[in-house]
């Protein structure tokens, strides 16, 4: 069941200079939230209209607390960049559908960007609730984009590519060696849509599943207003609701 | 105890909000946040005959205090409404109007006559000011000639009560009103969205796949309720107005300017549960204001 909860903002943390760790409390009980769903989060500012979606990034029951990491890009953004301890955050959750766990034995995350955002919480469901040790590979520009690398080494082994080579492996997440070798049977993808596309063609070469997360934008998050539509081989799909997560051979990539 | 009831032309609504079509799925979607029995009504997604992927993506840019869309109708047609949605949705105590469209006059008239059959169904909203479809679509909405043709052909068809949706992409909205009035139409409905573009600077390209799309939100409401108070001077038959309404407040502004019903839009894709907080302020106003029944305000300006 999806509901319209005010959360209190914990913290609000600059990770970079375009990037924010927000966390949210409730007063009341979490939903359960899988990994790879995502919320709808009301904007406090009269010159931005729509909710703006974002990625869960960690989840703490006990707590009731989300961890949201967002990358500050328009006046939405800039708006949740602006929030203090205290403030009221109405939120739309928990939506869409979420990975699927049971692809494979040995999975490889692989996050370029912001893209990384979902994939906290599924490395850390992934080790807390099926036994399974993930590997992430987190792919940026540069060192100072490469953020979080603490909690993503809780529940994985952390691989990094940087463009510059300034940390990790020089490159692109797509040339990294953990390919020459592979030590996977999965593949979890969340990017920009030009690295999914070739982390894709990559995995089916391979013949080794895979499912990406998308972000096409959208107005409503539950299905309604059908503007986030992505071409499947059944139609235009939802990607809030028939996604945000699909396997790559129901896409017409 | 006050009155809500509004009385379209007959078709009677548990209070005066209804939900625009297109943005409220088949309401099923909304039913975690609204107890749908509570409202007077709801208006499922443009119908048509068959089944339409609708327009490519990218369908949405955010404008200010606005939106646009280019979806384009997309619906799975009218049997599987018939077969697969209907079943879910035909004991609701309310009122469920369909959203009938077409891009050929058989079109809408097969569509509206399978509509006809469903008896839980007491009204179609004929929408004739659809402006992301190539066909048909807008096309009947905006000259009164096209407009008197169709709905005079689907009232031949269609017996139960006949909403038609006007576009405000016209010189003068009364005028296709006023055909609609004598075509046949028990009620009118306005506005449909606002034809308008939006360009990404940097790509140096249009941000919607069809390049226009239609405009939507509070943005648009203070011509959406002029054009409703001309029009409800202009026709015997009720009005129903709609247009950027975001709250109690907006709603009323409608009916003072002669909507007897209104539909809530775009502010459910905000706050899911918007009409049920409308209806509450609609209530709290009538106590401010000592009303004893909503139809007393309507079309005192």
């Amino acid at each position: 069941m999806k509901s319209i909860v005010d959360f209190t903002v914990k913290s609000n943390k600059e990770l970079n200079s375009s990037t924010i760790l927000l966390i949210v409390e409730s007063k009341e009980e979490l939903p359960r939230i899988l990994p790879g769903q995502f919320v709808n989060v009301k904007i406090d500012n009269n010159s931005v209209l729509l909710r703006r979606p974002i990625s869960i990034h960690d989840v703490d029951y006990k707590n009731r607390q989300i961890s949201l990491y967002i990358k500050v890009l328009g006046k939405g953004t800039a708006s949740l960049k602006e929030l203090e301890v205290g403030d009221i955050v109405n939120i739309l959750l928990p939506l869409g559908n979420s990975f699927d766990i049971s692809l494979g034995k040995k999975p490889l995350l692989i996050g370029g960007g912001c893209g990384v955002a979902p994939l906290l919480y599924l490395a850390k469901v992934l080790f807390e609730d099926h036994n399974i040790k993930p590997t992430v590979l987190i792919g940026a520009r540069s060192e100072e984009d490469i953020l979080q690398v603490n909690e993503y080494k809780k529940y994985a082994d952390l691989l990094i590519s940087t463009e510059d080579g300034s940390l990790g492996e020089k490159g692109y997440p797509t040339n990294h060696t953990v390919w020459d070798n592979p030590e996977f049977d999965c593949i979890y993808c969340c990017g920009p849509e030009i690295m999914m596309k070739a982390i894709a063609v990559k995995s089916k070469e391979m013949n080794i599943p895979c499912e990406v997360s998308l972000e096409n934008t959208m107005a409503c998050g539950i299905g309604a207003c059908l503007c986030c539509v992505q071409d499947t081989d059944k139609g235009h799909q939802c990607v809030c609701t028939d996604g945000p997560v699909f396997n790559i051979n129901v896409l017409k990539w | 105890m006050v009155n809500t009831i509004v009385d379209l032309n007959g078709l009677k609504l548990k209070n005066p909000i209804l939900t625009a079509s297109g943005t409220f799925g088949y309401g099923t979607e909304y039913s975690d946040f609204v107890d749908l029995e509570k409202l007077g009504g709801f208006i499922v997604k443009g119908t048509t005959i068959n089944h339409k992927e609708g327009n490519p993506y990218p369908r949405m840019a955010e404008t200010a205090s606005g939106m646009l869309n280019a979806v384009g109708l997309q619906n799975k047609g009218v049997n599987y409404f018939k077969s697969k949605i209907y079943p879910e949705i035909e004991n609701l105590d309310t009122n469920i109007i369909v959203n009938v469209s077409g891009s050929s006059i058989e079109d809408y008239i097969a569509c509206s006559e399978i509509v006809n059959d469903l008896s839980h169904i007491p009204a179609i909203e004929l929408n004739i000011s659809c402006p992301n479809v190539k066909e048909g679509g807008m096309a009947f909405g905006t000259s009164a000639k096209a407009a008197f043709d169709v709905v005079s052909q689907v009232r031949k068809a269609y017996g139960k009560h006949l909403m038609v949706k006007l576009s405000p992409n016209v010189t003068d909205i009364t005028e296709i009103a006023k055909a609609a009035e004598d075509a046949g139409a028990d009620s009118v409905s306005l506005v449909n969205t606002f034809m308008g573009m939006a360009i990404d600077i940097n790509t140096q390209k249009p941000l919607l796949s069809t390049v226009t799309g239609g405009l939507s939100g509070p943005c648009i409401k203070p011509i959406a309720l002029r054009m409703v108070w001309q029009v409800a001077k202009a026709v015997n038959i009720p009005v129903v107005g709609l247009g950027g309404i975001m709250n109690a407040a907006d709603a009323i502004e409608f009916m003072l300017a002669g909507a007897s019903a209104i539909q809530v839009g775009t502010a459910n894709f905000i706050d899911p549960d918007i009409t049920i907080k409308i209806l509450d302020g609609i209530h709290e106003y009538m106590k401010e204001h000592n009303i004893d029944d909503i139809n007393d305000i309507v079309g005192i300006i």
